[in-house]
């Protein structure tokens, strides 16, 4: 048969078989991948979303390391369920500066794409020393060494710095005060100058001290710093306006 | 240069293949002894130890010990066996194999202590920070140079068919590893670093490579184990060579594309999911076609599998294979989809890939292995196999179905209504609802080392020598 002779070729010569392979296996990854790089098809404009400021980023950064992905998704799929349960459902937009995605792929876990605001500081607090004091049939480890570990505040910077390398578009100015900015936000108005954390990040930053420990800006600030802003960057009540009249 | 002349001994360089065996062997029973515990912690979280041993920062050892140090170790152990077998040549480039070895064993055990000090990247089996990732680039280059430059050398006219699945899940990992690693760090002296690609990219980009790291590591390559192991222990030829040249570059073409289907309902656009789902569902006929091919090489000789506990091991493999691989087309509709996503059903799913066709294909290509390599007619006890071959079925049994049961459960009870139009369940309630299958799940679990174990007594006999039991 023809194609088994005209394959022969491919059999009888590696270097043939190699490229051969690395063509083939090219096509599916540049159709999929190339065309969500034109952005603007992908990631519909919404008013709101904004870089995380220096504290939130560090909570980021203690969401990657202590896997809470490997449990908790953050992509709210539109189906009624699951709106209905956690809230509008996730828009491109509202994950456009996470570097990686942390939409995960399993939920041991409820879904946190908008758990902020949801709990207080203390109920965050104290689910995060032994969630079992909280929710006693949860099967969460206890993360209560996030409140003794001082927040690494100090390379900050650095970090907005290689952000940015990548797109976020963080300022020479947020980059300039990112470690104070990070201190500001964990100890809030009440002891420190909030006006420039707020001038580079907008009203709605929550600036006040997350863990209840006013000595420390902890891991647990940085931490729940972030859970708190995930999800409340959109305002979606505004926007409903605008959607209805879409219609 | 005729190919039926008779060789005189190429020389084949089995030490290097005798460290990758050993090192399967070893990784394996690490692999499958971190599933239990974080198993049992899912079951009883007071097994959880902060922060070291937490489920978060275990998972990923988990997850790395048994896809790449496990499934990579088998990998490099039996392509290094075959490639030299079926080319009739020794291992290209000196010393090169053995760098590979200790390379590979180093990026192990870096990404390992890094995920328990809490030195991730955050994507799922690509957890390993910008320096491994470095590393292992280094190692798998010289991988690809070892491999090629054998096939180059070969003495055989023709590249046999198991070379070109491990051919194609060599260059084609790199090619994964590449594309899904790209990122800066934040400094030279430091781990952390940031991926080039934010949001729906790094999504789709991370399933790519996710999706085809079971493609490829998963599946290619161990494919290239059945084409050889299967035709050798059962003395026959693969049953169809036509077959062969269908399903292999079907299977390398539809693959690539089936990743967004872990991404449904959510923020990656339409057409990209309605892509994934389509040649998810495709894929199922290469699959199947493997499958096949497989499993009918022993037409004919369909008594082997009643008289050798090695080849049944091959066998059963490729059957769960195949049933993984109508599950999987099955569990990519959507419809379906929005069922089994987020929940256990797709962890049982993964487990019937990997503890059913991964794991048994490379047990029996190591009862096949060790003998040989160490110089023994057959392997110690062919009792022990056949035991070892049913509590890990009892095993695996025990692990999918409870996954089943509290997968569908899970998706049930989160989108259930009650009469007033409220959700019924609170999600707490749902977590309470799978304790008794995450139970039945670690004993799955325990039972499948325990069959670990057993290969590993029965081999330490094998490899000292001991006179044959049966």
């Amino acid at each position: 048969m023809g194609f088994i002779h005209k394959h022969e070729k491919l059999e009888r010569n590696s270097v043939l078989l190699l490229i051969c392979i690395i063509l083939v296996v090219l096509v599916g990854g540049i159709v999929e991948i190339i065309p969500l790089f034109r952005k603007e098809t992908v990631i519909e404009p919404v008013e709101g979303v904004r870089p995380y400021t220096p504290l939130e980023l560090a909570g980021y950064n203690i969401y990657i390391r202590e896997g809470c992905y490997v449990c908790h998704s953050q992509q709210i799929r539109y189906l009624r369920d699951e709106v209905t349960r956690y809230g509008h459902y996730s828009l491109a937009a509202e994950s456009m500066y996470d570097h990686p995605f942390q939409w995960g792929s399993k939920r041991t876990g409820p879904d946190l794409a908008r758990v902020g605001g949801k709990y207080s500081d203390a109920w965050h607090t104290a689910h995060m020393k032994h969630p079992q004091d909280v929710v006693p049939e949860s099967i969460m480890p206890s993360y209560s060494f996030l409140a003794k570990n001082a927040a690494k505040v100090n390379d900050l910077d650095k970090h907005l710095k290689t952000l940015r390398l990548v797109g976020v578009p963080y300022t020479d100015e947020q980059v300039e005060n990112a470690v104070n900015d990070a201190k500001v936000q964990a100890v809030g108005p009440d002891v420190a100058d909030t006006d420039g954390l707020i001038e580079r990040y907008g009203e709605k930053v929550n600036a006040r001290d997350f863990d209840g420990n006013p000595n420390l800006v902890s891991e647990m600030d940085a931490l729940i710093a972030y859970l708190q802003v995930l999800g409340t960057m959109v305002d979606f009540e505004s926007a409903k306006d605008v959607e209805d009249g879409a219609q | 240069m005729t190919s039926e002349v008779t060789h005189t001994n190429p020389n084949y360089n089995y030490d290097v293949v005798r460290l990758f065996t050993l090192a399967t062997i070893f990784w394996g029973v690490v692999g499958f002894a971190a599933g239990v515990f974080i198993a049992l912690q899912m079951a009883f979280p007071e097994l959880n130890i902060e922060p070291y041993l937490n489920f978060g920062r275990l998972r990923p050892v988990h997850t790395s010990a048994v896809i790449f140090a496990f499934g990579g170790n088998a990998l490099f152990a039996t392509s290094y066996y075959v490639v030299q077998r079926t080319c009739h040549a020794r291992l290209w480039g000196g010393n090169l194999p053995l760098f590979t070895f200790f390379g590979y064993q180093l990026v192990i055990v870096m990404a390992a202590l890094g995920y328990v000090l809490g030195v991730t990247q955050g994507k799922e089996y690509a957890e390993p920070e910008w320096y491994v990732d470095l590393w292992l680039t280094i190692v798998w280059v010289a991988y690809l140079a070892v491999y090629m430059g054998t096939l180059i050398t070969r003495k055989e006219k023709h590249i046999y068919v198991a070379n070109w699945f491990y051919l194609s899940f060599i260059i084609t990992v790199a090619v994964l590893h590449l594309g899904n690693n790209i990122s800066i760090p934040v400094d030279l002296l430091g781990a952390k670093s940031y991926s080039a690609p934010a949001g729906v990219q790094s999504a789709m980009i991370q399933w790519w490579y996710g999706h085809n790291a079971v493609g490829f590591f998963l599946t290619a390559g161990f494919l290239g184990m059945m084409y050889y192991f299967i035709p050798k222990r059962a003395e026959r030829p693969v049953y169809s060579y036509r077959l062969s040249i269908l399903h292999f570059w079907s299977l390398i073409f539809i693959y690539i594309w089936a990743g967004p289907h872990h991404l449904h309902y959510t923020a990656l656009p339409d057409w990209a999911q309605t892509l994934g789902m389509t040649f998810s569902i495709i894929l199922w006929m290469p699959s199947w076609g493997g499958m096949i091919n497989g499993m009918m090489t022993l037409s004919g000789a369909w008594n082997k599998l009643r008289e050798d506990p090695v080849i049944r091991f091959m066998i059963i493999g490729v059957a769960f294979y195949g049933m993984s691989t109508f599950e999987g087309p099955l569990m990519s509709i959507k419809a379906v989809n929005s069922l089994s996503h987020y929940t256990d059903w797709t962890i049982g799913h993964v487990h019937s890939g990997a503890l059913g066709w991964v794991g048994f294909i490379t047990f029996g290509a190591l009862y096949y292995l060790v003998p040989k390599l160490w110089g023994r007619e057959e392997v110690y006890s062919l009792k022990l196999v056949n035991l070892h071959l049913w509590v890990a079925t009892l095993g695996i049994v025990l692990y999918i179905a409870a996954m089943w049961v509290s997968g569908i459960m899970q998706g049930l009870m989160w989108r259930s209504y009650d009469e007033m139009g409220f959700l019924q369940y609170s999600f707490v309630e749902s977590v309470m609802a799978m304790h008794p299958f995450y139970v039945i799940r670690a004993l799955g679990g325990v039972l499948y080392l325990s069959g670990a174990l057993i290969m590993v007594y029965n081999f330490w006999r094998t490899i000292r020598g001991d006179a044959r039991v049966n």
